[in-house]
């Protein structure tokens, strides 16, 4: 094991700003922060999208508020294949389809709520995901 | 002012994303490669989340409503099921495929660079075939009562009528 690019005080302000954004748009609107579904509603709804694009907007928005506050852009490196993502996008879409929920929805929103729900698809999510990355880079890229 | 507060929440997101390392696929994969080179970051940028939001949401749920609307729409559904545990392992595996989770690329957007654009338009595409692959089989993995996610829509207004504490989609 390697300990590398560790960011703790960062991560820990950019996560307290996610959580204080769910919890604002409980107090707004009563709506959970959960990307998930702000995202296929927002495209696949029928009605009460407006607010949904409004966040989308906002969301889009943070790079840029970023790069005017710091001089730069958010460091994005992706080092998988293209092929990757494209497969990697749809399962993620079908899974969060069938699981209603992701890493905000779930994890953020759910465990802060305590249910159980949401904690049994944030252990089954987080095991996928650590048995992936260990398949694809010590035992097929190994 | 519902909608412009509600931008400015979405903005305070995809700041506290930026900020955090979430909209990064490497940073997040390396979160998951303990016995590779790991940055344990992530974990940090989850405990912050949960724990503002846990004091957060247990201060605004005692409130009587939200601002601007009538009511909480706090998910019901309590069931664990297949459909939930199947659903996020394979999420989970396309997490780890691409490093993309959509809280992450949804702000990472904003930064126009194409492997974000090319993640998106397949999580779409996912998220698609998913709403097809329901409306067009079996109910099997039909959440029973409320308004399930992969039901075909309703037509005409009913769907939001203000009908009390009705139950609310198991959407997250």
């Amino acid at each position: 094991m390697q300990i590398v690019n560790f960011t703790p005080l960062a991560s820990l302000f950019g996560g307290s700003l996610i959580g204080l954004a769910a919890v604002l748009l409980m107090a707004a609107i009563g709506r959970i922060m959960g990307a998930t579904g702000i995202l296929s509603a927002a495209v696949f709804a029928e009605d009460d999208r407006a607010w949904r694009w409004a966040i989308l907007a906002g969301m889009v928005s943070g790079p840029g508020l970023y790069l005017l506050l710091t001089g730069n852009w958010p460091e994005i490196t992706v080092p998988v294949s293209t092929l990757s993502l494209i497969v990697g996008g749809v399962l993620v879409g079908i899974g969060v389809s069938y699981g209603s929920g992701c890493t905000s929805g779930h994890g953020v929103c759910g465990l802060a709520r305590l249910s159980p729900r949401s904690f049994a698809a944030v252990l089954t999510f987080m095991a996928a995901t650590a048995i992936t990355v260990y398949v694809v880079r010590h035992v097929v890229g190994g | 002012m519902r909608l412009l507060s509600v931008y400015l929440i979405g903005l305070i997101f995809g700041l506290g994303i930026s900020i955090s390392g979430m909209a990064n696929p490497e940073k997040v994969l390396n979160f998951f490669d303990i016995t590779g080179t790991w940055d344990p970051s992530l974990a940090f940028v989850m405990g912050g989340a949960v724990v503002v939001a846990f004091f957060g949401y247990r201060y605004v749920l005692k409130r009587p409503g939200p601002s601007f609307d009538h009511m909480f729409h706090v998910p019901q559904n309590r069931t664990i099921d297949l459909k939930l545990l199947g659903g996020s392992a394979v999420f989970g595996v396309g997490w780890g495929l691409s490093g993309f989770c959509p809280g992450g690329a949804l702000p990472a957007i904003g930064t126009g660079r194409i492997e974000v654009l090319i993640f998106t338009v397949a999580l779409i595409g996912g998220m698609a075939l998913a709403r097809y692959i329901n409306t067009h089989t079996t109910k099997r993995f039909q959440t029973p009562g409320g308004p399930a996610l992969h039901q075909p829509a309703a037509h005409g207004p009913i769907t939001h009528a203000p009908m009390g504490p009705a139950p609310d989609s198991d959407k997250t």
